[in-house]
């Protein structure tokens, strides 16, 4: 049971303005991030822990340029108060003064190259979640407790709303604010014995739009599937994948899609003899894999917020706006991630990463029940776990089915089969995917504590490659 | 000890926070506040690509009221924020009651007084300068990009140093530990498009910046030695897919460690309470003292006592004295890794000192000690394993990772494997996978080396928990042989 006691401190404005004013030399940006998280987790039918926090952030990029070369210092530290922003700022000049040029140096952005609607809210106050975002979903969940145990079923699982305010402030005048707010439910029932155990889970900006009897029945109706099982072997089967595992995999494919690390040979993206497999056909059908800001539901920061510069991102292309993207179009690579710098070294568009991701395809409809009434004899999966790269050069992962496998037999689940471990690059299966469902908002499983926002569709694998048995149940 | 951390007042917050507790009616209280410092500097190509640095700062009072946890935090350090973070956690505690169905007991613990620890190191990394040390590491990048066959080099240093006060009443304790990790990776890309990677073994440490200059690795023959590692593992060949005997060196049986052993024996999760996020573990606790986890010369302790141990501490963040204790004896499963609350749940004593919150805004969990497989006295030499073994495989450095919710099934990767034929090492081989079933795993452990093969490894970022929380854990060993191992072909696994 936890709470962060509510305080008074600086507002984030505030202290991005005494930031970049403190500022002795060079350029500075200052981002200010208020945070507050409000979760619940539960186990056999009865909340464990419960809590509510707040954090505050702010983060000091020191720029000292000379000539072309530019050095960045980074310093960042919670809690700051406003009498402590000018030691920030001094830390952060000196560590610059201590850097070596960085090779991803950029003019900074200015006020005319950015949106004027992430600007206009600058002055509000940040946003806060707290515990009553909860409030009808949590009478919801002591509904479905009692009629789990009445089914004689154990539910557990875990619900978080996070609310972050984010206020970006550059020397150059630049002033952006975004308000990100990230839910997501995690639901896990087991029959009395712990033998049989089904897993479902959503993303949600607020909690009104979750339908925990739903899921409940839902995930009911899979524990009674199980109540036959069979033993299967490892090998290559027809595979449904629902929307989960389908954005779990295409995740990490995306977190993979790096244009610097394809440029140097690195990655599944790099063309050999040099350069990047842009304009290559991966998959045998013509979906789309795009990543949107302002896709409904999955609203995410339109401009880019780079707290430090890595091999996929650049604190010179904070404020950076960012438009609707396609890293597949038709089943053709379109683009990887770009900051300013590697779209300058590979010749292609800038298309920053963007914190939600997107699979389509045109005119797909159905459900993973109509899928499964496709099918004459396959495996349909309930979600994946522990997924790690075994091989970056085809972009082999592992990983385990988790929460229910089923046999699918002349359009039935037959049953529930052991669990597997997997070993698939999602980039081999974009060419063995037959058949995909509608897209519909889903939350990646195995990565949810990084990235909630995701819309995937159903999908059919041929020869999903089961490696071996999992003793897991 | 760091002194701008010691100068808060430090035992006048916990008064206000641990008065305030109980003054309004909570049973047990204790205060926390901690400062946690990073740097990571991460250089590409011999050119700085990420310098950042961060800082931490906060409390927190977690109460047992009526027989139910109750946790609140705050950034600002005063009596004020104190006393208010107790109020809330009181508050919390109360409304959490009428859901919470299992009373919270703690085992007891001896008052330890007033307590001051370090952990053991040389030179504190935070007052090295930056520039210093982007230049060593732009120093080794370049050595290895001026030999033949490198196109790429990673070069990352990530440093922490952690600072916690802790009260309950019973126990002061005023702790500090440092740890780093410095990492290189060198990459090899040919005219056709393949690409191979070899990676430094230097386990991260809790050590200061001495362990960068040498002490306790020598970075200096390590990094001499990659360029020629790499070449090698470019021109090898592909592995054949079946059964191999194993020779495992530390810098890989870590890991396995890790995952196989050190979460399968924590007892909260083997209990359920990590159920629907990571998962329980097959080593469930009607196993205790019958379970053969492995052959009968494995001898597995926990411990938060080791020197240069990232899970090493003086006391944990429940006031428990760090200790050492047997997880597995002569192949039998014997023991758990223990909180306070779990020990007195299951009647099992004192706790063995394994909480740990990984800020102040987190409530303490049960997390891993250092579990760390021993070594046999007057043991074999790693050479002398692999003269044991006609036809395997040494499996060298770690690098992928999996295993299943309950801890059965996993599957590991390296940086480099050799072949062995008839007890002699006959050049790398790659694409190789190993992956097996627990039990059966450590059930085929024929031989331990001895304590000059012993390495003590560990990993900067253990995830438990929901919210997640990440910690530092070391895990030593020594080389070991294993009979009958899969094997598997990664190229062959993807379908290429």
């Amino acid at each position: 049971m936890s709470a962060q006691s509510a305080e008074l401190g600086p507002a984030p404005q505030e202290l991005v303005e005494r930031a970049l004013a403190a500022a002795q030399s060079g350029e500075c940006i200052a981002i200010a991030d208020e945070g507050s998280n409000a979760n619940l987790r539960w186990a056999g039918n009865s909340l464990t822990t419960n809590g509510v926090s707040r954090s505050r952030q702010l983060t000091i990029i020191a720029i000292s340029r000379s000539g072309a070369e530019a050095r960045v210092g980074v310093v960042s530290r919670a809690g700051v108060r406003s009498g402590q922003v000018p030691d920030l700022v001094a830390e952060a000049e000196h560590a610059a003064t201590e850097a070596t040029p960085s090779e991803d140096a950029q003019p900074l952005i200015t006020p005319s190259d950015v949106l004027t609607g992430a600007a206009s809210k600058w002055d509000d106050s940040p946003g806060a979640t707290q515990i009553g975002v909860f409030a009808g979903f949590a009478e919801n969940l002591g509904h479905a407790f009692a009629a789990a145990a009445s089914a004689g079923r154990k539910l557990y699982g875990f619900a978080e709303h996070q609310l972050t305010s984010t206020y970006v402030g550059t020397s150059t005048g630049l002033r952006l604010r975004h308000d990100q707010p990230t839910g997501r439910l995690e639901l896990n029932a087991k029959s009395a014995d712990m033998t049989r155990s089904a897993w479902t889970g959503t993303g949600t900006r607020d909690f009104t739009d979750v339908d925990v009897a739903a899921l409940e029945a839902d995930l009911g109706q899979r524990l009674g599937w199980a109540e036959r099982s069979l033993e299967l072997p490892a090998g290559r089967y027809e595979t449904l994948l629902p929307p989960t595992a389908v954005a779990d995999l295409m995740l990490y494919m995306y977190w993979s899609a790096g244009a610097k690390d394809a440029l140097d040979g690195r990655t599944v993206f790099s063309k050999p003899g040099g350069g990047t497999r842009i304009g290559e056909q991966l998959a045998s059908l013509p979906v789309s894999l795009r990543s949107d800001p302002s896709a409904p539901g999955l609203e995410c920061a339109p401009f880019v917020i780079a707290h430090a510069s890595s091999r996929d991102s650049s604190v010179f292309d904070n404020g950076l706006p960012m438009a609707a993207t396609d890293w597949i179009a038709n089943g053709v690579l379109t683009a990887l991630t770009q900051t300013r710098h590697t779209a300058q070294l590979s010749g292609h568009p800038v298309t920053p990463g963007i914190d939600n991701l997107l699979l389509t395809a045109p005119g797909a409809t159905g459900s993973v029940a109509d899928l499964v009434g496709r099918t004459s004899r396959g495996l349909l999966l309930t979600c994946l776990w522990y997924i790690r790269e075994v091989d970056p050069q085809t972009l082999l992962l592992t990983g385990l089915t988790r929460d229910g496998v089923y046999l699918v037999e002349n359009g039935e689940v037959t049953g529930a089969v052991n669990n597997f471990r997997f070993n698939e690059s999602p980039v081999g299966m974009l060419s063995r995917i037959t058949e995909v469902g509608g897209t519909v908002p889903t939350l990646p499983r195995e990565w949810a504590d990084y990235f909630t926002r995701a819309a995937m569709p159903p999908a059919r694998v041929e020869g999903f490659n089961m490696s071996s048995v999992s003793q897991a149940s | 000890m760091d002194p701008e951390f010691t100068a808060y007042p430090l035992r006048q917050l916990a008064d206000a926070g641990l008065q305030r507790a109980r003054q309004l009616g909570a049973g047990y209280a204790d205060f926390r506040a901690e400062r946690i410092r990073g740097q990571r500097i991460r250089l590409s190509d011999g050119s700085l690509e990420t310098q950042f640095d961060s800082d931490d700062l906060g409390l927190a009072v977690r109460v047992v009221v009526d027989g139910t946890w109750g946790f609140a935090s705050a950034v600002d350090m005063t009596s004020e924020a104190a006393a208010r973070a107790a109020a809330d956690a009181v508050d919390v505690a109360r409304v959490a009651a009428a859901i919470s169905t299992e009373r919270i007991e703690l085992a007891t613990e001896p008052a330890h007084g007033e307590v001051t620890w370090l952990s053991a190191y040389d030179v504190d990394p935070f007052d090295v300068p930056v520039a210093e040390k982007i230049a060593l590491l732009s120093g080794w990048s370049r050595q290895l990009l001026d030999a033949d066959g490198v196109n790429h080099v990673d070069a990352s240093l990530y440093q922490v140093k952690e600072c916690k006060f802790y009260t309950d009443g019973s126990t002061t304790a005023l702790q500090q530990r440092v740890r780093v990790h410095p990492s290189v990776t060198a990459v090899a890309v040919s005219a056709d498009g393949r690409f191979e990677t070899m990676r430094t073994l230097a386990p991260p440490a809790g050590r200061g910046y001495e362990y960068l200059a040498g002490t306790g690795w020598n970075f200096a023959a390590e990094l001499g030695e990659i360029p020629s590692l790499l070449a090698e593992k470019m021109a090898a060949p592909s592995v054949e897919a079946r059964r191999y005997d194993l020779v495992i060196d530390p810098s890989n049986l870590f890991l396995t460690i890790h995952e196989s052993i050190g979460h399968a024996t924590e007892l909260d999760r083997a209990l359920g309470y990590e159920a629907a996020y990571a998962g329980t573990s097959f080593a469930t606790f009607d196993k205790l003292g019958t379970l053969q986890y492995g052959s009968p010369i494995m001898h597995v302790i926990g411990d938060r006592t080791t020197e240069h141990g990232l899970a090493t501490i003086g006391y944990d963040d429940e006031g428990v004295a760090g200790q050492s204790w047997d997880l597995i004896a002569g192949g039998v499963l014997a023991g758990y890794q223990l909180d306070r609350r779990i020990a007195a749940l299951k009647g099992l004593g004192r706790s063995n000192g394994c909480a740990f919150a990984d800020s102040p805004s987190h409530m303490p969990i049960q997390r891993m000690a250092n579990v760390s497989l021993q070594p046999a006295a007057d043991g074999p030499s790693t050479a002398e394993l692999i003269a044991s073994v006609t036809d395997g495989i040494y499996v060298v450095g770690d690098k992928s990772w999996s295993i299943d919710m309950q801890r059965y099934n996993f599957q590991f990767t390296g940086q480099r494997f050799y072949r062995i034929r008839n007890g002699r090492l006959d050049g790398q081989v790659k694409d190789v996978a190993y992956q097996a079933t627990t039990t059966d795993f450590w059930n085929s452990m024929e031989a331990v080396g001895g304590p000059q093969t012993y390495v003590l490894g560990g990993a900067f970022n253990c995830g438990k928990g929901q919210p997640g929380q990440v910690a530092p854990v070391s895990h030593g060993c020594p080389s070991v042989v294993m009979r009958g191992i899969r094997i598997l072909n990664t190229v062959e696994e993807a379908g290429a």
